[in-house]
């Protein structure tokens, strides 16, 4: 094809070799990627698919809509939560409830929860391996670890040389006994890995505080959703009752003794992402920082819907506001209305669907999903066996979403630019303080414009996003307490509970702001059952072919222009894509009968 | 809860992709039909992964039912030990980020805190790719087997002796969730599309 400019401002070249990864390794789903390197070993053109179908209206049509919640949570192992909030929040607006501020309180609570722990599960135990070394670890001098941990994170308290050692030869332990396990598969002789083994021995072990620290805080889903795993939800509230003085036995009311218990928990995650996981990113990002690739769409185009009310019904005081920034113009942000049909719309040119005319796209309200598949003229192999796509024609089960026809990531970073742009003084002094940090350690004097467009940037705005999460948790349980002192027991709005008093069409979108990105589901309501029901969620902006437009997605824009060490190991590509988070199938598939994990790489 | 005797029944899969709910299930039936001591905990575990973490912590046994990949015929049945367990569940991508039970089981290990005793009852799947579908016949027709199977395990290596209610119990699954629900209000292949990638999905297109 030779090169190709496209409207949102990248310049494509598909003729040099090109390189497939297939499977995209440690994410959720099933993601193929293929780019095309330069002489230099340069990526000068990036294709990214989803080759999974999942249309929630296979399970959902038909159904009662207050049932929805318990069917979106299954869909896969990690969103849970966030489906399930959309879900009922998206019932609500369809049938005019309003639920009670405790019912708002505890929905608040529980989804920055699931805020932090997925972030902190994310870096850890999924990203950080892009970053860092985890067999390099073993050469590490635990008292320079232990110098290192005072000068990265002096406020932790795990921090001296014996402590070190001891994950050191735990570590040793486990990679002797040959199962890598979770530490297999990497490309642990690449040059990309820049860590010295003190800086790999420190995270590796603050990788297993974080485990065990995850499992405690999770239980604030335990408490406040009845259950964990898959904690109930409720349209109308939350199906948690409050009796300050009540017995604390299984399924009893929300009492003092559980709310303090929750307080001690938020308190714990709060000082983990400040003087852990915030130190962490910003003492490894400091050792890259040479490397300010990846940044891809958010130097130009992100996207929000909004989310985290300080008052009940009132757009206007979400904490991580939310609007559309274009063309990396942080003055102007403009307002996103997720029913408006001309602002989202999902296309289908690049995608394995029809809507009979291609060019038009269609707001998920009236969304069909109807498949196409069909390969492109250049495609290589077979249809169940492709060797290269062609993305000149439709190639990708994931539809790509637009704002007014503009393509845009999602996402903590694309949050922390907006807030940042909004203004929001938290937002603000948080990210200064973290590039002051960064700036000092690496000896740069990067801005915040220059520096959170990237790969790093997208880790760093996740972190600082986590404990934003555990500092805002704080006031939501200082005002439930508060509410809750006033004489306000009220959980839950049953008022319109009964189907008979709902009208006989009705139609709804829930949005969240979900840890990888803004989540939206739009319901059409019949006769009181399921008429159709669309999610877009964040992966299929992020993940999204080309529109008819040209314009490509977040993920493809994210790999463009980056250097690869190896075109066999794309520990770069995998890198930039992690940072992303992705989740695509959200499925348990079986892959492969050989339970093969580590991703096809071919050069060609 | 954390007592040195404690035994966990872990049913995991996705019951949204038809035979992958073949553990959810099983352990819905035992739930339903039997009484259990109080150690002894019987657990929907879904797809969730790390989440599943602190469950299976220090356990003195876990027992886990799973739809799993052999290469077998589609509803054989087989029954795996210690070490042999986690090398089989490295066929079955579930998920924290898809982060397979196999990794949960590493990184219990890394921690030092693997069950002490592991046994998996699983059953070769029919079907994986049907969205929305529920337990294809041969494979539901192993239901009763898996829940003779743990109750046999409990029996015969744990000296527990399970009680059968006198009235069928519910709520282990979510009553919306639960196999009836799900598989009678499926809706109709007119109505919901059920086709897809024919490298994934196994129809032609």
């Amino acid at each position: 094809m030779g090169i190709i400019q496209t409207p949102n401002g990248f310049s494509l070249d598909n003729s040099g070799r090109r390189v497939v990864v297939d499977p995209v390794t440690r994410i959720e789903g099933h993601m193929r990627c293929e780019v095309n390197l330069d002489e230099n070993n340069v990526i000068r053109n990036a294709v990214s698919t989803g080759t999974m179908w999942r249309g929630l209206e296979v399970i959902l049509k038909g159904r009662d809509p207050r049932d929805a919640w318990a069917f979106v949570e299954r869909i896969c192992g990690v969103c849970t939560g966030c489906h399930a909030l959309t879900s009922v929040r998206a019932v609500e607006d369809a049938l005019g409830i309003k639920i009670p501020k405790n019912a708002h309180l505890i929905r608040e609570i529980m989804a920055k929860t699931l805020q932090w722990h997925d972030h902190v599960v994310h870096f850890y135990h999924l990203h950080a391996l892009d970053w860092v070394n985890p067999v390099n670890a073993l050469k590490a001098d635990p008292k320079a670890t232990s110098e290192l941990q005072q000068m990265a994170g002096p406020n932790h308290p795990n921090s001296s040389p014996g402590y070190f050692r001891d994950v050191q030869n735990r570590l040793k332990k486990f990679v002797e006994s040959g199962q890598l396990g979770i530490f297999k598969n990497g490309y642990w002789g690449n040059p990309a890995y820049k860590l010295p083994p003190e800086a790999d021995l420190m995270a590796v072990t603050h990788y297993l505080e974080a485990l065990d620290l995850q499992k405690e805080i999770v239980k604030i889903h335990t408490i406040l959703g009845g259950k964990n795993p898959h904690p109930n939800y409720m349209v109308g509230g939350v199906p948690c009752a409050i009796n300050m003085e009540g017995d604390m036995s299984a399924g009893a009311p929300l009492n003092m003794e559980r709310l303090n218990f929750i307080r001690a928990r938020i308190q714990e995650a709060h000082e983990f992402s400040k003087n852990v996981y915030i130190p962490d990113v910003i003492a490894i990002a400091s050792f890259y920082k040479g490397w300010l690739y990846g940044g891809g769409l958010s130097a130009t185009n992100v996207m929000d819907y909004g989310d985290y009310e300080s008052v009940l019904g009132d757009k206007s005081t979400d904490r991580l506001p939310g609007g559309v920034i274009l063309n990396g113009n942080w003055d102007e942000i403009h307002p996103i209305d997720p029913r408006d049909p001309t602002h989202v719309q999902e296309f289908v040119t690049h995608s394995w669907y029809t809507y009979g005319d291609d060019s038009k796209g269609l707001h998920p309200w009236d969304g069909v999903t109807e498949p196409k598949y069909e390969l492109g003229p250049n495609a290589k192999g077979t249809r169940t066996r492709i060797e290269e796509l062609d993305e000149g024609a439709k190639y990708s089960w994931i539809k790509a979403p637009r704002w007014k026809g503009h393509a845009c990531e999602v996402g903590p970073l694309a949050r922390y630019i907006l807030a940042y742009a909004h203004g929001v003084t938290y937002v603000k002094d948080q990210v200064t303080d973290a590039l002051g940090r960064f700036n000092a350690l690496a000896g740069t004097s990067l801005t915040a414009k220059q520096a959170l467009p990237s790969t790093i940037g997208r880790t760093l705005a996740r972190a600082l996003e986590a404990h934003y999460c555990a500092d805002m948790m704080l006031n939501d349980w200082d005002d439930l307490i508060a509410n809750i002192k006033a004489g306000d027991f009220a959980t839950a709005n049953v008022e319109k509970w009964d189907p008979r008093t709902w009208p006989s069409e009705a139609k709804g979108v829930g949005t969240v702001a979900a840890p990888r990105g803004g989540l939206g589901h739009w319901i059409r309501i019949k006769d009181g059952r399921i008429e159709n029901y669309q999610c877009v969620v964040p992966t299929t902006w992020n993940g999204s072919p080309r529109d008819p437009a040209g314009n490509i997605g977040a993920f493809e824009a994210s790999l463009m222009n980056t250097p690869m060490e190896r075109p066999d190991e794309p520990v770069e590509i995998l890198r930039t894509l992690h940072s992303f988070d992705p989740c695509l199938a959200c499925s348990t598939h079986v892959m492969s009968p050989d339970g093969e994990e580590l991703a096809r790489v071919q050069v060609r | 809860m954390q007592s040195a005797d404690r035994i966990l029944v872990l049913g995991i899969g996705n019951i949204l992709w038809a035979d992958e709910g073949f553990g959810v299930r099983v352990v819905e039936a035992l739930d339903r039909d039997f009484a259990l001591p109080a150690h002894v905990g019987v657990m929907d575990g879904g797809t969730q992964g790390l989440y599943l973490l602190p469950h299976i912590e220090n356990l003195h046994a876990l027992i886990i039912v799973d739809a799993i990949d052999y290469g077998l015929a589609p509803g054989s049945f087989r029954i795996l030990r210690g070490a042999d367990v986690p090398a089989f569940l490295g066929a079955h991508k579930m998920s924290l980020h898809q982060t397979g039970f196999q990794d949960v089981l590493a990184t219990a290990q890394l921690m030092e805190r693997c069950p002490r005793d592991l046994v998996l009852i699983g059953v070769q799947p029919a079907v994986l790719d049907d969205y929305g579908g529920g337990l294809t016949d041969i494979v539901a027709a192993r239901v009763q087997e898996a829940v003779d199977a743990v109750l046999a395990e409990l029996r015969d290596r744990h000296g527990i002796e399970a009680r059968r209610r006198d009235a069928a119990q519910g709520g282990l699954v979510d009553p919306r969730l639960s196999r009836e629900a799900y598989e009678n209000g499926r809706p109709s292949a007119e109505m919901a599309c059920r086709i897809g990638d024919p490298r994934v999905l196994g129809f032609g297109l």
